[in-house]
């Protein structure tokens, strides 16, 4: 019986999009050090549509995979479709999480949320403040944990 | 595969499997039985209790087998919360990086109106004696503290401690779970009141343990029942794992010397190695451990994907950070010796044995500073530190 699902192993072992954009037109991040997880995410944007992604990300096992499974499922696709990415959708492509990792996958969809309105403040695009409130401690990490 | 977890539990030696089968299917009776069959077995029962004791340096009639520390360690303070109960003393001494089996135990008669004074372990994860003498007061009915911390492997002055409590007439109590087989022990000499031990941790089976109490000291019963253990541990005797631990407990205790010496020499070389890596450093005394704990806590990673990594390299540890231990804060005896949360997260342990070889160590400081560099370089904490975006905790 392992920890993680098979999926989640294999993007632990080979991150997807690992890195920086240097040039990135959009850049957001989520967790903090005394938590122990912090993502980073960085994204190009062009035409209304994500063109590239990469991540950093300080760590667990699966903060590492929803890192990665987040920037594959996001690659190439609409900045709105991108917008609406959930945590649920980032644990089942990874064939589920153990309960106590769940906010692992919360912190990618806010990690690509912070970056997507960093875009948007960057080109001075209307968007809803409601839908991209930032991440600002994890608090989610405390619900997310099984009492 | 490297095994590198010790601390958590080790591999039962030839011996103490050898001692144990006999008691499986040939003198099965049980101890309690009044036919020379079940006596044969009470016989072997007392002959092992004598030889525990013998290792211990006390009386076998001071001996209770238990299912491990744990109960151990929660019969012994409970006894001395029940002594002092009734005498209106309701003041306990301990430190604040014990074991859960005994801080765990001490929230619960903090519950019933006990206090509770937690002694400080300082930066190198030891203790003062002067502290003990210090807190202890009219209404202290117990001090209780580990002879060697099961993370960080920080070796108490247990008997000085010892001394103190005779001198106040306060019970002493140590856990020795991890001491026992690798240090010396003589209660008597060492002025214990109450001691807890666990047979895995020194190449004995699971689920078995011993608390040794001074004669004198009535033990509060945990488990009632039968009349085994003198009435004060009900329940069938495990006479296979008794058999086990005390032909582990022999071995390890005829060994100690030697071995201490070889992995000694072998944990200095994993200290060394990994102290290469910057901006990591050792958690607890460089002298007062255990010989073969080594703990390291690397800036800018987590401690889980390190573990997961290693895992992959084939090398088994173990790490305190929030993620490997469930709970949101990462572990407690970390944060005792004042580690901040965010480089207690990345903290490993390894605890090397007999069968580590000298090219098992310099292949774990390879495969670790691999992995540390490796987890770093995706590592936006990291990115942060190397870029004085966020302020480092190590000197180097």
């Amino acid at each position: 019986m392992a920890l993680y699902s098979d999926k989640v192993m294999d993007h632990f072992r080979n991150p997807r999009n690992v890195g920086v954009i240097e040039d990135a037109d959009g850049v957001g991040e989520a967790g903090n050090p005394v938590c122990g997880d912090i993502m980073k995410i960085y994204l190009k944007i062009d035409n209304d549509t994500i063109s590239d992604v990469k991540f950093e990300t300080f760590g667990c096992g699966s903060a590492i995979a929803s890192s990665s499974m987040a920037t594959e499922l996001i690659k190439g696709k609409p900045v709105e479709e991108a917008a609406s990415l959930t945590n649920k959708a980032v644990t089942e492509a990874l064939d589920g999480l153990p309960a106590h990792k769940l906010h692992c996958s919360v912190l990618a969809e806010e990690a690509i949320r912070a970056a997507l309105k960093d875009y948007y403040d960057r080109h001075g695009i209307a968007y809803d403040e409601n839908r991209f409130a930032a991440a600002i401690d994890c608090a989610h990490c405390h619900d997310a944990m099984p009492n | 595969m490297i095994y590198a977890d010790n601390a958590a539990t080790t591999k039962m030696s030839e011996t103490a499997i050898n001692a144990m089968l006999p008691y499986m299917n040939e003198i099965y009776g049980n101890p309690s039985s009044l036919y020379s069959f079940g006596q044969q077995a009470k016989e072997e029962l007392e002959k092992a209790r004598t030889r525990v004791a013998a290792c211990l340096g006390c009386d076998p009639k001071e001996i209770t087998f238990t299912s491990g520390g744990s109960e151990a360690d929660n019969q012994a303070i409970f006894t001395a919360a029940k002594y002092g109960e009734r005498k209106g003393k309701k003041h306990i001494i301990s430190t604040a990086f014990e074991h859960h089996a005994v801080l765990h135990t001490l929230e619960r008669l903090k519950k019933q109106g006990f206090e509770i004074t937690l002694l400080d372990v300082h930066k190198n994860g030891v203790i003062d004696p002067s502290q003990v003498a210090e807190a202890i007061r009219e209404d202290t009915c117990l001090v209780t503290i580990m002879y060697a911390n099961n993370e960080i492997g920080t070796i108490q002055p247990i008997e000085e401690i010892g001394k103190i409590c005779r001198e106040k007439n306060v019970l002493f109590h140590t856990d020795a779970v991890q001491a026992a087989g690798h240090l010396h022990i003589n209660v008597k000499e060492q002025n214990i009141d109450m001691l807890s031990l666990s047979a895995h941790k020194f190449h004995g089976p699971k689920g078995i343990g011993v608390l040794y109490a001074k004669r004198g000291i009535i033990l509060d019963t945990l488990i009632n029942g039968g009349a085994q253990e003198r009435g004060k541990r009900a329940g069938t005797e495990n006479l296979p794992a008794i058999m086990g631990m005390a032909a582990a407990l022999e071995e390890a205790c005829a060994g100690i010397d030697n071995y201490s010496e070889k992995l000694t020499a072998l944990r200095d070389r994993l200290i060394e190695g990994l102290d290469k890596i910057p901006y990591g450093e050792l958690n607890g005394d460089r002298e007062k451990r255990l010989p073969g704990n080594v703990n390291f806590c690397f800036e800018g990673i987590e401690g889980e994907s390190l573990l997961l990594l290693l895992d992959d390299k084939g090398i088994c540890a173990s790490s305190g950070s929030a993620c490997t231990s469930g709970s949101l804060d990462p572990s407690h005896v970390l944060l005792a010796i004042g580690r901040p949360h965010e480089v207690a997260h990345g903290s490993l342990r390894l605890t090397i044995g007999e069968d580590t070889t000298e090219e098992d160590i310099d292949y774990m400081i390879e495969a670790v500073t691999e992995v540390v560099t490796y987890l770093r370089n995706m590592s936006p904490f990291w990115r942060d530190l190397t870029t004085g975006k966020r302020t480092h905790v190590f000197a180097k």
